[in-house]
């Protein structure tokens, strides 16, 4: 089948039910998408399909019906937006090993994509499931605090 | 009153401990004595620098971490960052003195070599307190640290790398720096001591800038400067101030590559993708297998079989892992105590004389203290999976001429010696490349996965194979955090806390691990009191004893191992006779502890938290409650202090303060994380962190349970660092021993519900 990955268009021959997440890493050699728990626990997977964040560990190939972003097109997609989180990111020095980082930072976007000034109790229900084993959470609240004032204001975009 | 050192003369009961720790320290002395002389003469001798093994013509290795080329600037960072930001760190220590940005230019963590030994990781596996700086336990130190550098141990842990590179990495920027001046200063004619440096560049008295890029191979011809002098800390650039860790934009971007995320290719091909199934039980064999309907599962290259269990190489890891599954297995059952329950009962059997392993601690007359009326409790650490988000894994590539692996480990001798004993090659033609890890808490401490993997290159000689384990073997079958009951008696007299007795029982976790890296060594093994024995505190009577129970089920390291397991016990029941005692537990402690640094972190917290006792005003959602905790790990003195409120839907988790004197804080934006991070893992882990047995299985198989904190959980979080104690020190673990019983005692303040089994949601709900 053919798949649009961070406006690129594949042809992928691999099983229907081959979760998203092993197509991008291991057909593709798209890598930001991480492997943390195969289960949706995690986040660590985090991509888009089309305007939604998921979980590409749990979605199968079949089941994808939308262009598909990753960490590595995310600023492309949604240029103001990651922009400003990335920026965020950053500026907090958020990331510890890193590794559940990038689907972090893609629930982010999907979030001030959807809610430019979530309060603190939105943040977390939208963060819930991304788990970070070096606890960065207090800086993770921080920074989406800081990208949602920058995005409000004339904050700094690059997109 | 002091804790048990050698030559002391102690009043402590019973001969059995006595001879134990006798023995000890005459091993010790006599480690000493031979030691000097031969260390002394090795000492003088530096390590080869392994940089200029097949150095290019034109480049230059001044020291062996620091290279420079036509292309510029290279910095060697050996120690493995596993997210404490040791990489960077490293990197700021070199440029400090070598005028480097060091966000622009390379760094790598170089080859396996003794020039990499670590000897703070040596030095502080004695048996003493980190604050007694007394004659005998300063020799020890000195004479590990020895060891260390013969030895060359060249390891990643413990919380010692900031101390043992603090100096040397500095001293290797200031020799590369004088060395390039040193070249410029015989290239265009001028004085070095007329010369300085900036930005990646000598510059000539006349203002003219040679960037050391050019002077590569002018350097290369001379032998290194080495009669440099440290800046002072007044003429730091880098350090004490706020720094971007140089890996922080690669891990927002996603542009980092950890070990599964490579793709190498080698002569017969790319990249094949593997994963192992393992028996259940730890160790135990595999039986019989039958990999017929794997073999024939899409896109699987080979099925390997081990002693106890499999591995699948497919061009997938999915299909890798479906292969995997698909393999008929029996397997035997395990060697060790198969329920919960069954090792809870074999520690219990340990706590018997004839088990006594060591005796650290032993002040006053505690049998006499402890005759009248006395408080007795018995706390329980279970096991404990590390759980790093990134799976481990590991990529080998067999040629004949060599073996390549790549992988993120904190003990890269282990494994690439480990590896070769494996493939039966000469450990001379294994290279490892070090990566960063994704998560680690003392789980890159093992290397039968990076073996596991060569076995499984083996089967496809010329392509690289990555294997990666999945969550649930990492959950279940990663060798966990010891078990560990402590058995505790204490009394209270005139409102003050008069006698305790720490009975610490455990696996281990030394012995454990050891014998499967290298060989157990000798003697006590005082992890199974640390962060009980050398608590800086003034009891009258003060006991820890530590009891080793017979080696079952393989156990292993954790963050902070031993020092969270004895904080909580000791600290848990602290709480317990100063609540007794009808005494203040800030102030209780306050006066009970005679060093000065740690007296300081609790008073900072307290005064952060603006502590007024541990009982609140109830709040609009229920009763609220504080607790305060103290422990001294890894040098370190922390304070952590929680306020809690019981909701309707169950404890939750409102602020927390935490302080720690780490002597000098080099990085005040990375120390904040790892002192927040540490606490959060700390109280995570409280709640939810335990692993269960059933017929010698772990339960636990994935972050449905045993997951740490998640967002909606996480406390507000104050932190402040003090630099009064005497010795820099590392900053990873000291913050999650302290974290356990602060919440303990909080919860207590709230509800009147003594915790004392981790993981504390089995007594009580958490919002």
């Amino acid at each position: 089948m053919r798949l649009t990955v961070d406006g690129t268009t594949h042809q992928v021959d691999a099983e229907p039910e081959m979760p998203l997440l092993w197509v991008l890493r291991d057909e593709l050699g798209y890598t930001g998408p991480k492997y943390g728990c195969g289960a949706g626990l995690c986040g660590a997977c985090t991509v888009h399909v089309g305007e939604a964040a998921v979980r590409s560990c749990q979605l199968p190939l079949a089941a994808v019906d939308a262009p598909v972003t990753t960490i590595h097109g995310v600023v492309d997609a949604h240029g103001r937006v990651a922009a400003a989180v990335l920026d965020a990111w950053i500026a907090h020095q958020v990331a510890q090993c890193g590794y559940c980082q990038p689907g972090q930072i893609m629930q982010a976007v999907d979030l001030l994509a959807q809610d430019p000034a979530p309060g603190d109790e939105a943040i977390r229900a939208a963060m819930w499931g991304n788990l970070c084993r070096c606890a960065t959470y207090p800086r993770v609240l921080a920074a989406i605090r800081t990208a949602a004032a920058s995005l409000a204001g004339d904050g700094p975009a690059r997109g | 009153m002091r804790a048990r050192t050698a030559g002391s003369s102690g009043t402590g009961t019973g001969t059995g401990p006595r001879l134990v720790t006798r023995r000890r320290l005459l091993a010790v002395s006599a480690a000493v004595a031979g030691g000097v002389a031969f260390g002394a003469w090795r000492l003088a001798q530096p390590h080869d620098n392994p940089l200029l093994d097949g150095l290019a013509d034109r480049a230059a290795a001044p020291t062996p971490f620091v290279r420079i080329d036509a292309a510029g600037v290279t910095l060697i960072t050996p120690r493995a960052d596993v997210g404490q930001g040791i990489q960077s760190l490293q990197a700021h220590l070199i440029a400090e003195e070598l005028d480097v940005d060091p966000h622009a230019v390379a760094l790598e963590p170089g080859p396996v070599a003794p020039a990499y030994y670590n000897a703070a990781l040596m030095a502080e596996g004695v048996p003493f307190a980190a604050w007694d700086r007394g004659v005998v336990a300063t020799t020890a130190r000195t004479a590990a640290a020895a060891m260390a550098h013969v030895l060359g141990i060249h390891a990643t842990g413990g919380s010692t790398s900031t101390p043992d590179l603090f100096d040397r990495l500095r001293l290797a920027g200031a020799v590369a720096r004088e060395t390039l001046k040193a070249a410029a200063a015989h290239v265009h004619g001028v004085a070095r001591a007329d010369l300085t440096t900036a930005a990646g560049a000598v510059v000539l008295p006349d203002g003219t800038r040679v960037a050391y890029s050019a002077l590569a191979a002018q350097a290369s011809t001379l032998d290194p400067v080495t009669d440099v002098a440290l800046r002072p800390a007044s003429a730091w650039r880098h350090l004490g101030r706020p720094m971007a860790r140089t890996d922080m934009a690669a891990k927002c971007t996603g542009r980092l590559a950890y070990g599964a995320d490579l793709r190498p290719v080698g002569p017969a091909g790319g990249t094949l993708f593997a994963t192992v199934r393992l028996n259940p039980a730890f160790d135990a064999p595999m039986r019989h297998h039958d990999a017929t309907a794997a073999r024939a599962m899409r896109g699987v290259h080979a099925v390997v079989p081990f002693e106890d269990g499999i591995g699948v190489v497919a061009d997938n890891t999915w299909r890798a892992m479906q292969a995997a599954e698909a393999v008929q297995i029996a397997w035997d059952p395990p060697a060790y105590p198969p329920t919960t329950e069954a090792l809870w009962a074999h520690l219990d059997a340990a706590h018997t004389p004839d088990r006594r392993d060591s005796r650290l601690r032993d002040d006053g007359d505690v049998d006499a203290a402890l005759a009248g009326t006395v408080l007795e409790a018995e706390y329980r650490v279970p096991l404990a999976a590390h759980a790093p988000l990134e799976p481990v894994n590991a990529t080998v590539l067999i040629t004949p001429e060599r073996v390549e692996v790549w992988t993120a480990t904190q003990v890269p001798g282990f494994a690439r010696d480990a590896v070769a004993a494996a493939l039966g090659r000469d450990g001379d033609t294994v290279v490892l490349h070090a990566l960063p890890a994704g998560g680690s808490f003392g789980r890159r401490l093992e290397v039968r996965e990076v073996v596991l993997a060569a076995r499984l290159a083996a089967a496809v000689p010329g392509r690289p194979v990555q294997s990666t384990w999945t969550r649930a073997h990492e959950m279940s079958r990663a060798y966990p955090r010891p078990p560990q009951i402590g058995r505790l008696k204490g009394a209270v007299r005139d409102g003050r806390v008069h006698a305790l007795a720490l009975d610490s029982i455990a696996p281990s976790m030394v012995e454990s691990w050891a014998a499967r890296l290298w060989s157990a060594p000798p003697g006590p093994d005082a992890w199974i009191t640390i962060g009980g024995h050398d608590q800086p505190y003034a009891l009258p009577h003060y006991r820890v004893t530590g009891y080793r129970a017979p080696a079952s089920l393989p156990v292993a390291s954790w963050r902070a191992p031993g020092a969270t397991a004895n904080a909580f016990c000791h600290e848990g029941f602290l709480d317990e006779l100063i609540h007794a005692a009808g005494a203040d537990p800030v102030a209780e402690r306050l006066r009970l502890l005679h060093h000065a640094p740690s007296r300081a972190v609790l008073q900072a917290v307290a005064e952060m938290a603006g502590w007024q006792g541990p009982h609140l005003p109830a709040g609009a959602d229920g009763p609220r409650g504080r607790g305060v905790a103290f422990c001294l790990s890894h040098g370190v003195p922390a304070a952590v202090l929680v306020e809690v409120t019981a909701t309707d839907r169950g404890i939750r988790l409102d602020r927390a303060w935490a302080t720690a004197d780490i002597g000098r804080v080099l990085d005040p934006v990375n120390a904040e994380a790892q002192l927040s991070g540490a606490v959060l893992f700390g109280l995570g882990h409280a709640i939810d962190g335990a692993l269960t047995l059933a017929d010698g299985h772990v339960q636990q198989r994935n972050f449905d349970s045993h997951a740490g904190l998640r967002i909606d959980q996480v406390p507000t979080v104050e932190v402040r660092l003090l630099e009064t104690g005497a010795r820099l020190r590392g900053l990873g673990e000291p913050g999650t021993p302290p974290a356990a019983p602060a919440l303990a005692a909080a919860v207590f303040a709230a509800t009147g519900t003594r915790l004392r089994a981790m993981p504390f949601a089995d007594t009580v709900d958490f919002a």
